[in-house]
């Protein structure tokens, strides 16, 4: 299993992409059976955020804090995401509970999560262009058209 | 109600045509796929199996097969309808998608977001000073403690200690608040399953804390009253008299209304039994709350990783036992109980002296300092101008609200405006278990199921 990192009194593990599934299933069979969250960072305009030795930032990542009933504590997983390819596995065979969550995820940010049940769009309508939680979705885009009045005068 | 025959019917609630690849579960990185629920030969198997709230993992490590249970009805004995979005009785905008047969619930699939504002978005455009105002928007029956897991997400970024007295302000305003909220929630509740007294009862007490708020706030509900580095104000004069009158009042009337419901056979037949989710359901579905706590986990965030000055309290943490809609009522009237409990304590022990942090980089200074020090005025200008500026990192913060564990998790890029929030809705996540819940039911027990996971619609859509 992977070291986690200490950062404020709390363990945080940074996985590779291969590694993510291992390590959230010995997390899952070491007690940590509670899935509390699940989100997504878009990293684009933050480039140098401070990591770990061998760890290669990536545009996107994904959070996802877990919770063991029995030693009171939590764990947090950060999985860097590339950009060019925003696809990762789905945690809903292993945590029910990241199915909404992970939906909220590729709506607000656009993750595709491999295996989801139901990977579709659950605050924006279905018809929704890109994804507003991107630092590049600039905000207010829907253009104010002006036109002159046809009527006449 | 009849079975209604036939796939035509059904077909009028489809809107939009589907592809082969939604059909078949891969959704292509292009097609976005339907939100609502589909006919069951559209629908892929592990969607099936969710809608229908089956297990697919045991807490036990037991990993179940698909295709072990049988969900093969044929498509002429059921019926899709729509409840909601403008339902009286889904508190709010919540659509739910039901697959009936005659009234038997088979499958549930929640339709949200019809009150999708993009208060996320919006928190990366508020500095840290203002972002309260918006997180209090949020759970509209809870906003205190939305603020209060904002401020402590902040502050913990700052790694700044505030001071006793704000500790413990902030005590006694959210547990004042779960008692409002849960009130709320009994008069609701008391509504949807037919008991219209409840509903005003309800409300008269509510109204107690409500205008003790108003007089420690301004304001009603959406406080901005809890902010990092402490609270706004400290607490008015008479605020003690205010409080004992709210904490003498409250039990009698709770032992009325206990008796009022739970000694009331419409009410109890309508509640029990109904809507039963498993321990092993709400772990996995990551249910919290007093829906965690009614199926037997003593899980309370107050209890077991303490914040504030939670430690230094005496309360018990509500169980249930089986988790049926009786439990979660009973679960969260005794946490009425439990409430007035804690605050009688922090009527005893509420210690003196300042109530916001020292620190004029996020404190602003007092207005009569403002017109003899050119300093202070400086600071003014600087805090409400630019903000607080916090360092770099992340920080995950979680508190019990009164719908679960609200969680916040905030990254800073060191500048004076969160450079990404993220709040952890406990309704958001607990809509999930509706579908367990509500399998095999009746149509009219999804109603008092519904209301018993007390989803606060603004929270959900955030």
């Amino acid at each position: 299993m992977l070291e986690a990192v200490i950062r404020d009194a709390q363990g945080v593990f940074f996985p590779t992409m291969d590694q993510y599934v291992d390590l959230m299933e010995s997390l899952w069979s070491s007690d940590y059976k509670f899935c509390s969250d699940l989100c997504g960072v878009d990293y684009l305009e933050m480039p140098s955020r401070k990591l770990p030795e061998g760890v290669k930032a990536e545009r996107f990542e994904i959070v996802v804090n877990v919770t063991s009933f029995e030693t009171r504590s939590r764990l947090r997983v950060r999985l860097q995401v590339q950009e060019s390819n925003p696809h990762l596995p789905t945690l809903y065979g292993l945590y029910p509970g990241t199915e909404a969550m992970e939906r909220e995820v590729y709506d607000l940010l656009g993750m595709v999560f491999d295996g989801h049940p139901d990977l579709s769009r659950i605050l924006l309508p279905e018809e929704w262009e890109g994804h507003p939680l991107r630092k590049d979705y600039s905000v207010g885009r829907i253009p104010v058209q002006f036109k002159a009045s046809t009527a006449i005068r | 109600m009849t079975a209604r025959s036939s796939s035509k019917f059904i077909k009028r609630f489809r809107s939009s045509p589907l592809d082969e690849s939604t059909a078949t579960g891969l959704v292509g990185e292009t097609s976005e796929g339907t939100q609502e629920m589909k006919t069951r030969n559209e629908t892929n198997r592990v969607e099936l199996e969710r809608e229908e709230g089956q297990l697919t993992v045991l807490p036990e490590g037991i990993v179940l097969d698909h295709g072990d249970m049988d969900i093969e009805i044929s498509e002429d004995e059921t019926m899709i309808i729509n409840m909601g979005p403008q339902h009286p009785s889904t508190h709010g905008v919540l659509r739910l998608m039901m697959e009936l047969k005659g009234e038997t619930v088979l499958r549930t699939k929640p339709v949200i977001g019809y009150l999708h504002t993009g208060m996320e978005k919006t928190a990366e455009g508020l500095t840290y000073v203002q972002g309260s105002t918006n997180v209090t928007r949020m759970d509209y029956l809870a906003p205190l403690h939305n603020e209060l897991v904002f401020s402590l997400a902040t502050e913990k970024l700052l790694g700044v200690e505030i001071p006793p007295r704000a500790t413990w302000i902030r005590m006694l305003m959210v547990e004042l608040n779960r008692i409002s909220s849960h009130l709320m929630w009994m008069a609701t509740n008391g509504m949807d399953v037919g008991s219209t007294s409840m509903m005003i009862y309800g409300f008269r007490e509510r109204e107690l804390v409500l205008s003790f708020f108003e007089k420690v706030t301004g304001l009603r509900m959406n406080h901005n009253f809890i902010r990092p580095g402490g609270v706004a104000a400290d607490l008015p004069d008479g605020w003690y008299d205010d409080v004992s009158a709210i904490i003498d009042t409250i039990p009698g009337r709770l032992d009325e209304y206990g008796e009022m419901l739970t000694g009331q056979p419409i009410f109890r037949e309508r509640t029990e039994g109904v809507g039963i989710l498993t321990q092993e359901q709400a772990i996995s579905l990551s249910a919290s709350g007093p829906v965690l706590r009614s199926t037997g986990v003593a899980w309370d965030l107050r209890k077991d990783i303490p914040y504030l000055a939670y430690d230094e309290v005496e309360f018990d943490v509500i169980i249930g036992s089986i988790g049926d809609t009786f439990d979660r009522f009973a679960v969260r009237l005794s946490e009425i109980s439990e409430s007035l409990r804690i605050v009688r304590q922090i009527l005893e022990k509420m210690p003196s002296g300042p109530y916001r942090v020292q620190d004029k980089k996020i404190t602003p200074p007092p207005r009569k300092r403002i017109d003899e020090s050119m300093e202070a005025l400086i600071h003014h200008f600087k805090l409400f101008t630019e903000g607080i500026h916090v360092p770099e990192g992340e920080a995950y913060v979680a508190v019990e609200s009164p719908r679960g564990e609200l969680g916040c998790y905030l990254v800073s890029d060191g500048s004076a405006k969160p450079y990404r929030m993220h709040i952890r809705a406990p309704s958001f996540v607990n809509l999930q278990s509706l579908p367990a819940m509500l399998k095999g039911g009746l149509l009219a027990d999804a109603v008092a199921t519904i209301s018993s996971v007390d989803p606060i619609m603004g929270e959900v859509d955030r």
